[in-house]
């Protein structure tokens, strides 16, 4: 608009000008309205199904490892399958809804849930190196929650929701002894995230 | 000097013309702000019901119900009406050729935009 009103004053044609702020007016209007109708969230819900399902199968297979350096592979390994079924489920609902999947919302909740992922990624490599391996379940499970919760602050209110969850289990698992928070990641992982990837994808678009 | 003059000619020719076509390519059906708000929410929604929309979109019965018709008989929305116990319901969802245009419509605004960028 600011570079309309530079404009010589022979461009007279006013009315490419108001179709222009019109159109921008419009595309705003119909954002809103889609923002505001509330009941859609970007994440996911067939795909927490999916994660939580995925990380049940791993946790039976993590149980069966005879050391903790194969129990922590088997955990990664499922962390990178959730990775993709996220990404592969977050994208498929993103189109069915024409929202670009990094705008708005889902960008909103990306850039929320990177950091802590972040830091629990190099958390888990010095807990293996100091050997503290009952520390690791609690220390994900919080910091996945943290992610979640402040990802989803401006999403609908299951998510935070979720997000408190994954937080009280996170806690409890850092006072257990690892063959408690073993099966705590379980129950995280998989439990939350199938129970809320159902809910959210029976009331919230998918 | 002249050479420039001309571009300034054809670039003010080239929006009026747009601007005098562009109403006539745009679908008055969903122009409508409360026919384009319920597109939009439906877009974002597998389905909403009326009051759900009533309220969302903040008006009437009377006004709600008669642009849902409009957009119903143009085979953009769909809307099945069923009990809750002894209350009626009314749902609606988009339709494909509902997403379609919106899609169109949404194309057709971003034209707009990107027509006056280019000045």
């Amino acid at each position: 608009m600011a570079s309309m009103a530079s404009l010589p004053a022979r461009t007279k044609s006013r009315e490419p000008v108001a179709l222009h702020a019109h159109a921008m007016d419009n595309l705003r209007f119909i954002r809103e309205t889609m923002e505001s109708a509330g009941s859609f969230t970007a994440i996911p819900g067939r795909g927490g199904i999916l994660m939580g399902l995925s990380a049940l199968s791993a946790a039976v297979v993590a149980a069966w490892q005879p050391d903790l350096a194969r129990w922590l592979a088997v955990w990664l390994a499922e962390a990178a399958v959730a990775v993709l079924i996220g990404a592969v489920t977050a994208t498929q609902k993103a189109r069915a809804a024409r929202t670009p999947l990094l705008s708005g919302p889902g960008r909103k909740f990306a850039l929320g849930l990177a950091p802590p992922i972040f830091v629990a990624a190099l958390l888990t490599f010095v807990l293996y190196q100091a050997g503290l391996y009952a520390l690791i379940p609690g220390t994900w499970l919080m910091l996945y929650g943290t992610g979640i919760l402040s990802g989803g602050a401006f999403s609908v209110r299951i998510v935070p929701v979720m997000g408190v969850c994954f937080l009280v289990l996170g806690a409890i698992a850092l006072f257990c002894p690892l063959a408690w928070s073993h099966w705590l990641l379980a129950a995280g992982f998989g439990g939350l995230h199938v129970v809320f990837g159902a809910l959210i994808a029976a009331r919230y678009g998918g | 000097m002249p050479r420039q003059s001309a571009v300034r000619q054809e670039r003010r020719t080239a929006p009026l013309s747009a601007a005098e076509t562009a109403p006539a390519k745009l679908d008055r059906l969903i122009h409508e702000r409360l026919r384009l708000g319920i597109l939009s929410a439906l877009a974002a929604n597998e389905s909403l019901t009326f009051n759900e929309l009533k309220r969302l979109l903040k008006t009437t019965d009377g006004n709600l119900s008669v642009h849902a018709r409009k957009l119903e008989d143009a085979h953009y929305v769909a809307c099945t009406k069923s009990f809750e116990g002894r209350l009626p319901k009314t749902e609606y969802r988009l339709t494909s050729a509902g997403r379609k245009a919106l899609e169109r419509y949404l194309d057709h605004m971003e034209a707009l935009i990107h027509a006056m960028r280019e000045r």
